[in-house]
């Protein structure tokens, strides 16, 4: 028989952690279960979505199809990973409020992971770029050209540039 | 949770046999992309897996001794678009898997997944038949090579022992060497889409760019598994890259496929779009390849 439970260590939010978990539970179960990061929000749980996105050793993953085992020497993180010691929002969070880039705020955690993703590399993207990026991800408010607009500022910004929309 | 009955994790290759020998009823599972959707659909709920995921040595692109392209099968398709390697020698590859799913799917699904499933819309698929790329598995009583063209059977079933797992794809070298290629997906949106139809084409020109020295072309979803297009490619080995031979190359491809009506497109309309990307990814292939078309 196949162990029903496992301990798992891994690093979220740049704490070391382990917690005993379920062998069936998916990354989106054991973030919002055992870690209550209620920012990883369950979406359509096929990975089809984006609203349960984190990143992983620095890549974006649909923590819904992710077994929670896998995460087993990972360095995770989620939106609650971005804030400052002291509360404050990210670039990234900033950038989305100036630009309206949120209605009901379901996907927003979800978008802002990959655009931290995005911004990690330094890279300036055309807008064309930036939307295939940003595909992995559904606003059924139709908030798109907003949250494109967001994300196209914060990466502006880390660079030391205006933009120009 | 997902509806499983029992996971097994495997640490190694020879963990994964083991496990694989033990457990013959288990699905083997590598990024899970299909695997745990299918489980969450219902189609394989109430199933033993055996998780290879934690295998890193799958993982990676390398030369082998004799500077074949070596493919871990693990390697996820985001990693085999940046591979430097890949980018010198078989760019095309790692622009087709940058046409799967979405950035997250590309994160975590891998090439292994993509070719096991066996399915015929695996973006992966029609550039590995075109580049004869070789399966590699390993079992108990060793590794076995063989042809991806002999390695899928039929639509859904691909040529897996029940003690072997799949360990690398080998793009040989006589495929890339001073070879390029061009994939084209029909897909009705971008992203998170399944291709309507594949086409990868690649061309091999002689010296003075004059001559199609060897020209190869596959498809996806242009039948129950992926294929070549052998009365194509006789129209074009050999022959002058111009703009007449590639109508008469994108009108030979129709000899070889068999579409079929499915709820996505129909029979007439796959051939249809089957002739117009052959042209496409030929003309952009001997572009590629530095050549023009007359």
């Amino acid at each position: 028989m196949s162990a029903q439970y496992k301990l798992i260590h891994c690093t979220i939010n740049g704490k070391e952690t382990e917690k005993m978990v379920d062998v069936r539970a998916s990354l989106t179960d054991m973030l919002r279960n055992e870690y209550h990061l209620t920012s990883v929000k369950k979406g359509c749980e096929v990975g089809e979505c984006g609203a349960c996105n984190v990143l992983i050793n620095g890549e974006a993953f649909n923590s819904c199809i992710y077994l929670a085992v896998w995460a087993e020497g990972k360095n995770i993180q989620t939106l609650e990973g971005l804030l400052s010691p002291e509360g404050e929002l990210s670039d990234i969070q900033q950038a989305f409020v100036e630009e309206s880039a949120i209605q009901c705020g379901f996907c927003t955690p979800g978008f802002i992971m990959t655009a931290a993703e995005i911004l990690n590399t330094g890279k300036l993207y055309s807008d064309d770029e930036l939307r295939k990026l940003l595909s992995g991800h559904l606003c059924r408010c139709t908030g798109y050209e907003n949250i494109l607009r967001a994300v196209k500022k914060a990466m502006y910004r880390r660079l030391g540039k205006e933009v120009d929309f | 949770m997902y509806d499983m009955k029992a996971l097994y994790e495997a640490e190694s290759v020879e963990d994964a046999i083991r496990l694989r020998v033990e457990h013959p009823e288990a699905q083997i599972i590598a990024g899970g992309s299909d695997v745990l959707v299918q489980m969450r659909e219902g189609k394989r709920a109430g199933k033993e897996l055996i998780s290879i995921y934690m295998i890193d040595a799958l993982r990676g692109v390398s030369l082998d001794e004799e500077e074949n392209l070596r493919i871990g099968s693990l390697t996820s398709f985001s990693h085999i678009t940046r591979d430097p390697l890949i980018r010198k020698y078989c760019n095309v590859l790692g622009e087709a898997v940058d046409q799967v799913g979405s950035p997250q799917i590309r994160n975590i699904g891998t090439i292994g997944g993509n070719t096991c499933n066996g399915v015929t819309s695996a973006d992966s698929a029609s550039t590995l038949h075109a580049y004869e790329a070789i399966i590699e598995l390993t079992g108990k009583n060793g590794i076995r090579r063989l042809p991806i063209r002999d390695f899928y059977i039929r639509a859904g079933q691909v040529d897996i022992a029940p003690d072997e797992i799949q360990t690398a794809i080998l793009i040989p070298k006589d495929s890339y060497e001073n070879t390029w290629g061009h994939y084209i997906k029909y897909g009705l949106r971008n992203a998170m889409e399944i291709a309507t139809l594949g086409c990868s084409v690649n061309v091999r020109l002689s010296a003075d760019k004059k001559t199609i020295e060897r020209c190869r072309i596959a498809y996806g979803v242009a039948g129950p598994v992926p294929m070549r297009c052998p009365s194509a490619e006789e129209t074009a080995n050999g022959a002058a890259p111009t703009k007449e031979l590639a109508e008469r190359f994108s009108s030979a491809v129709i000899d070889d496929i068999t579409p079929r009506d499915s709820w996505r497109a129909s029979k007439a309309f796959r051939q249809h779009i089957a002739v117009e990307m052959a042209k496409r990814a030929l003309s952009r292939a001997v572009e590629l390849a530095g050549g023009e078309m007359k």
